[in-house]
């Protein structure tokens, strides 16, 4: 009877022993991304060296899917530059919007479960709310550097 | 227990326990034929048609505020308006009274408890015309003490807008006392009835309520239909909320001279369709009865709260003793967001609503954020409440805890 795959080990596992909820002392970018319908609050820290996510970190609280979604983009994203967590959240972007299914998915490993949600509207808000909270805070600073 | 569900198309046949009817209700087959018979039998535009099948359309029309008047056991017809939903009757209220009587140094009390839509027209009154929101308060278990409405109650309170019963703690208000207290001082009172009327009998007259609202759709009737109530000398005092068809004497380049009652408040073309599904819902409703429908929801209630209380980590807001719920259960379970208990719950075709139910205002007041709630209604089964103890037992498992 159950069709929602999403509630699984990897999920529960993300959301109650996340690796990357912390405060990140030298971060030199942060913002906050709010769901108000879920009341999901989080405050995403990131710190960027010449290009390169060296390190990441959230605080904040709400649902497992919009905790556990922020915890999985961090274990991607670390290490990447600018412009491949940007394609990653755009990848993973089209994935709950159900445009972009199968092989084309591996990159997203982890993340990658939580594929079904596209199917859940009323959820879709919660598991980009890190992704979005990213975009725009990379966005937010290549205007900067313009 | 009667087996209500036969007599609802989308629940005979369904697997879904459906316990959101707090939010809407799911209509029986006699609602959904009688607004068929509407548009298949008396369809023309009413209040207009000089023709036969006019008037027909217009009895029709009127016959379901005759039978919404007697629901409420209102004096009289034209102080019953036919509006879309409990949130334009209290617009009306609030736009046609509230901004042309209310004043700076006036009070506008609003409980605590108020859904958003009992609130926010309130504070744009307050914002328009100076007037100040004061909040009756309720204790931890959602009660109001008479001391609370002895205060909060002043020589300024010109207006109060208070619930009849809340749809996160379901615990029937002590309204008589509020609207005895506020009239004490010169006040007028609107009573939010959407949660109550489905549950409860009401007797405007009795109560002394000045407004009193509520929409057909958590009655079991068609979605676009609500009421207003409100004292005809009141409602006579008031200039129209909309103007436009259909609630006028008379018209020139420069003015018009309005309609009567109730006409006056019922601008352009009517929910004719509505207006007569909604009669049907009370007529239905009739049919089982108050006691009826009361017994039922009380012995599931009881049932669903003593099986809640069994399982660890589970809370439910409010009053100890199902009687005083009516049917609407806020729980929260530790560590577990509402959302994601509504979306497991989902898998197992139990319908709930999770999030802040439009009233954040008593959700800090009670120091949580967002709840689960269950709303249980007489057409709900045994089955229905067992299979969400079932998933409610497994929820913290499912999300990683090891109880």
């Amino acid at each position: 009877m159950m069709n929602n795959t999403f509630y699984n080990e990897i999920l529960t596992d993300h959301n109650l022993h996340p690796a990357h909820k912390k405060k990140l002392e030298d971060a030199n970018l942060v913002l906050e991304g709010v769901n108000p319908s879920c009341g999901d609050d989080i405050i995403l820290e990131l710190k960027e060296e010449n290009g390169v996510i060296t390190d990441g970190a959230f605080v904040g609280s709400g649902c497992a899917i919009s905790q556990a979604s922020v915890d999985m983009m961090l274990e991607l994203i670390i290490g990447k530059t600018k412009e491949e967590a940007l394609q990653l959240a755009d990848l993973f972007s089209r994935m709950i919007k159900g445009e972009a299914k199968g092989d084309e998915l591996e990159p997203l490993e982890e993340a990658m479960s939580l594929a079904d949600i596209s199917k859940m509207p009323a959820r879709v808000k919660c598991a980009v709310l890190g992704w979005h909270t990213m975009e725009e805070l990379l966005e937010k600073e290549a205007e900067k550097n313009l | 227990m009667t087996d209500y569900k036969k007599d609802f198309p989308l629940l005979k046949d369904s697997q879904v326990a459906y316990l959101d009817n707090a939010a809407t209700a799911q209509r029986p087959l006699a609602v959904l034929e009688a607004e068929k018979a509407f548009y298949e039998k008396y369809n023309a535009n009413p209040l207009r048609g000089l023709y036969e099948l006019g008037m027909e359309a217009t009895d029709r029309y009127e016959e379901a505020r005759d039978t919404v008047r007697d629901f409420l056991h209102a004096a009289k017809s034209c102080e019953i308006i036919f509006t879309r939903n409990t949130t334009e009757s209290i617009n009306l209220v609030a736009y046609s009274y509230g901004l042309n009587n209310l004043k700076a140094g006036d009070e506008i009390l609003v409980g605590i408890d108020s859904h958003h839509s009992n609130l926010l027209p309130w504070q744009m009154v307050a914002r328009q015309t100076g007037a100040a929101i004061k909040f009756l308060e309720c204790e931890m278990d959602g009660s109001f003490t008479d001391e609370a409405i002895e205060n909060a109650v002043t020589p300024k309170t010109k207006f109060a807008a208070v619930t009849h019963i809340s749809n996160v703690i379901g615990r029937v208000n002590p309204v008589e006392k509020i609207i005895e207290k506020v009239h004490g001082v010169g006040g007028v009172v609107l009573v939010d009835a959407a949660q109550s009327a489905p549950h409860i009998p009401i007797d405007v007259q009795k109560m002394d309520a000045d407004f009193l609202a509520f929409s057909g759709h958590k009655l079991m009737a068609p979605m676009g239909i609500g009421v207003l109530y409100g004292k005809e000398n009141l409602l006579n005092a008031m200039s129209p909320f909309l103007t436009g068809g259909e609630m006028i004497e008379s018209v020139t380049r420069e003015g018009a001279v309005f309609a009567e009652l109730p006409h006056k408040f019922e601008a352009g073309t009517v929910n004719g369709g509505g207006a007569w599904g909604l009669k049907a819902a009370i007529d239905y409703l009739n049919s089982i009865g108050f006691e009826a429908i009361e017994e039922k929801e009380n012995a599931l209630t009881a049932l669903a709260m003593e099986e809640l209380k069994k399982i660890p980590h589970v809370h439910v807001i409010g009053s100890q003793d199902p009687k005083e719920h009516n049917g609407i259960l806020n729980f929260t379970v530790d560590g577990v967001h509402p959302h994601d208990i509504a979306s497991i719950l989902d898998g197992a075709h139990v319908d709930v609503r999770a999030g802040h139910h439009c009233a954040q205002p008593l959700l800090a007041h009670l120091g949580v954020m967002v709840t689960t709630r269950a709303s249980i209604s007489f057409y709900n089964s045994e089955e229905d409440v067992l299979r969400l103890i079932e998933q409610v037992k497994n929820i913290r498992r499912l999300m990683g805890y090891d109880e």
